[in-house]
């Protein structure tokens, strides 16, 4: 890569957030044929946040899932800006039941602050309906390559990331939490985020050295939005080799327990002599 | 022989109870310190005996103090049963976070623990058992990975021999000084009783105050059964984040244990006192609890 090695974090953050970013919407019309749209948890509603569906990617019948910003005001809001409640997560997780009983492989598109923080999303179980999507996606038995295509915010993002192989846009980023939200936590100061950017290891880069991703998606230059046709591109080909090399595995489920065992174990140690 | 080893085993945990201290960062009782405290809410006074003996809930107004992770173990296990898993499991610093290596080794000398979870064999009400215990005086007893580690560890250990799972999670979330690698202990925890509970075996998470963030979104709120303690607050995001985002006041109880029994997402709220009872009346009921022989 060229001068994109230097893009400082919190430029990647404000990337990232681009209102015009392509998103999943974009990669079904760029990526997809024949998509069908399913809607609803089948307990009480619809999250417009997660979008789910079944679609042909050449050729090849695949689940998509992914978070939903919106593209004008009143979509927005609809989707609380691509924070899902819990019945977006309950109808991804229907998807996914859907994925493993006709042996579809799953596509995600992820790009989510987080997990909206409300009253209702509380009161109908929000960690609930995180964990069960997290638990459903270390047994499916049919391969998922998630893709992490702009802002990728806390448990919100991995409840549809849990991929045998994690692939991520060269601008996006993907953290434990948002950069305010961290500086509000560790410093009480969420004005000090353009520092939490720096040390956060938010980056594409970063994770692929942290071994949290495997894959980075490079964007034109500018970023992905200002060419999306050319993005969309280079997402079609990583996809195609990756979902080739995903069908060839033997145990999927058995793939991804494994791949999330060893996450941090190098930082381990079982003597007196850490820090 | 074996008396001689339950007398150690209960040594141990005897003298590790007494290293945590009564509470947050009181090192150990002194002859100088005063015979009564407070209670935190009704601020009745009562003697640290009967602190002791109440197991840390006032008798004046049932206020639940939080306890710590050696203390917890030494009210549910039967004595002498008491054995660690990994106890000298630690993790490093992935972001080279400034200031955290001093804040981790603080945090050791002060409370006795080596990381927020402890995880130990043992039996209740004769039957053996894993349990795990997170501490929320450890940093809020946030996951970093040493503690999704730990938790992992369990459900295979529990998994290997057999044994039920008993998890009293208090946490505040991921921990945001071990950033990206902290959100993946959700992954990695979820996982891991998820294979326990798929190959046959019994999880009970006990939820005591407090669970919420990232821990509530994975092991937490995947057990067969689950239990917590009275007013314990546990939920995904915090209440200071809600009402900024939604710009109200929240009603009182919210995220408490009674209005998550009420919503559908806790089986029984289960007084301290009743705490040994019940866990060993599950176990009993669930026989041996374990992975069945023929999941291999």
């Amino acid at each position: 890569m060229t001068q994109n090695d230097v893009i400082p974090a919190a430029r990647r953050v404000a990337l990232a957030r681009e209102p015009g970013r392509p998103g999943v919407s974009g990669a079904v019309q760029a990526l997809i044929t024949d998509f069908f749209e399913q809607r609803g948890d089948r307990l009480c509603a619809d999250d417009p946040a997660v979008l789910a569906g079944v679609g042909l990617f050449h050729g090849r019948p695949v689940t998509v899932l992914g978070t939903r910003k919106g593209t004008d005001l009143e979509q927005n809001l609809a989707c609380h800006f691509g924070m899902p409640t819990p019945e977006g997560y309950r109808k991804a997780l229907r998807a996914m039941e859907q994925a493993e009983k006709f042996s579809r492989p799953i596509l995600t598109f992820v790009d989510t602050p987080g997990a909206y923080p409300g009253l209702e999303a509380e009161a109908r179980g929000q960690g609930a309906a995180i964990a069960a999507c997290l638990a459903r996606m270390s047994t499916l038995t049919v391969p998922l390559i998630a893709v992490i295509l702009g802002e990728g915010g806390s448990g919100g993002a991995l409840a549809l990331a849990m991929g045998n192989r994690v692939l991520m846009a060269e601008n996006a980023v993907y953290s434990v939490l948002s950069p305010e939200g961290f500086a509000s936590i560790l410093w009480k100061d969420s004005a000090r985020a353009q520092e939490a950017c720096e040390l956060m290891k938010l980056t594409a880069a970063d994770l692929l050295e942290l071994q949290v991703i495997d894959r980075i998606l490079p964007e034109p230059p500018g970023g992905a939005h200002t060419d999306p046709a050319a993005f969309w591109r280079t997402v079609d080909t990583a996809l195609r080799d990756e979902l080739r090399r995903a069908e060839k595995l033997a145990d999927p489920a058995r793939h991804r327990q494994r791949r999330f065992r060893a996450m941090g174990n190098d930082w381990l140690s079982a003597g007196k002599e850490t820090i | 022989m074996n008396d001689w080893f339950a007398a150690r085993r209960q040594r141990m945990l005897r003298l590790k109870v007494r290293r945590e201290g009564e509470r947050p960062f009181t090192p150990r009782l002194s002859a100088a310190a005063p015979v009564f405290e407070q209670c935190p809410r009704c601020k009745a006074a009562v003697t640290r005996a009967h602190w002791e003996k109440n197991r840390l809930v006032c008798p004046e107004c049932g206020f639940h103090r939080p306890v710590g992770a050696y203390r917890r173990l030494s009210m549910v296990l039967d004595p002498g049963t008491f054995q660690e898993l990994d106890p000298d499991l630690a993790a490093g610093d992935p972001l080279g976070f400034p200031g955290y290596g001093e804040k981790l080794a603080g945090l050791r000398r002060r409370t006795g623990l080596r990381e927020a979870a402890v995880a130990a064999k043992g039996r209740i009400g004769g039957l053996p058992v894993v349990v795990a215990v997170l501490d929320s005086r450890f940093l809020m007893g946030s996951m970093g990975v040493a503690v999704g580690e730990k938790i992992a560890r369990a459900a295979e250990t529990a998994e290997k021999a057999r044994l039920p799972l008993v998890i009293f999670c208090a946490s505040g979330g991921a921990r945001m000084q071990e950033g990206i690698l902290s959100l993946m202990q959700m992954g990695k925890t979820a996982a891991a009783v998820t294979r326990f509970r798929e190959k046959g075996g019994l999880y009970i998470a006990y939820l005591t105050h407090p669970t919420t963030g990232g821990v509530t979104a994975s092991f937490a709120m995947l057990g067969d059964i689950t239990l917590a303690e009275p007013e314990a607050l546990i939920g995904f995001a915090g209440p200071r984040v809600i009402e900024q985002t939604i710009g109200e006041k929240l009603p009182a109880g919210f995220q408490r244990a009674e209005y998550l029994q009420e919503h559908g997402f806790v089986d029984a709220v289960v007084p301290r006192d009743e705490m040994r009872d019940t866990l060993a009346k599950l176990l009993r009921l669930h026989q041996k609890g374990g992975v069945r022989r023929d999941a291999e």
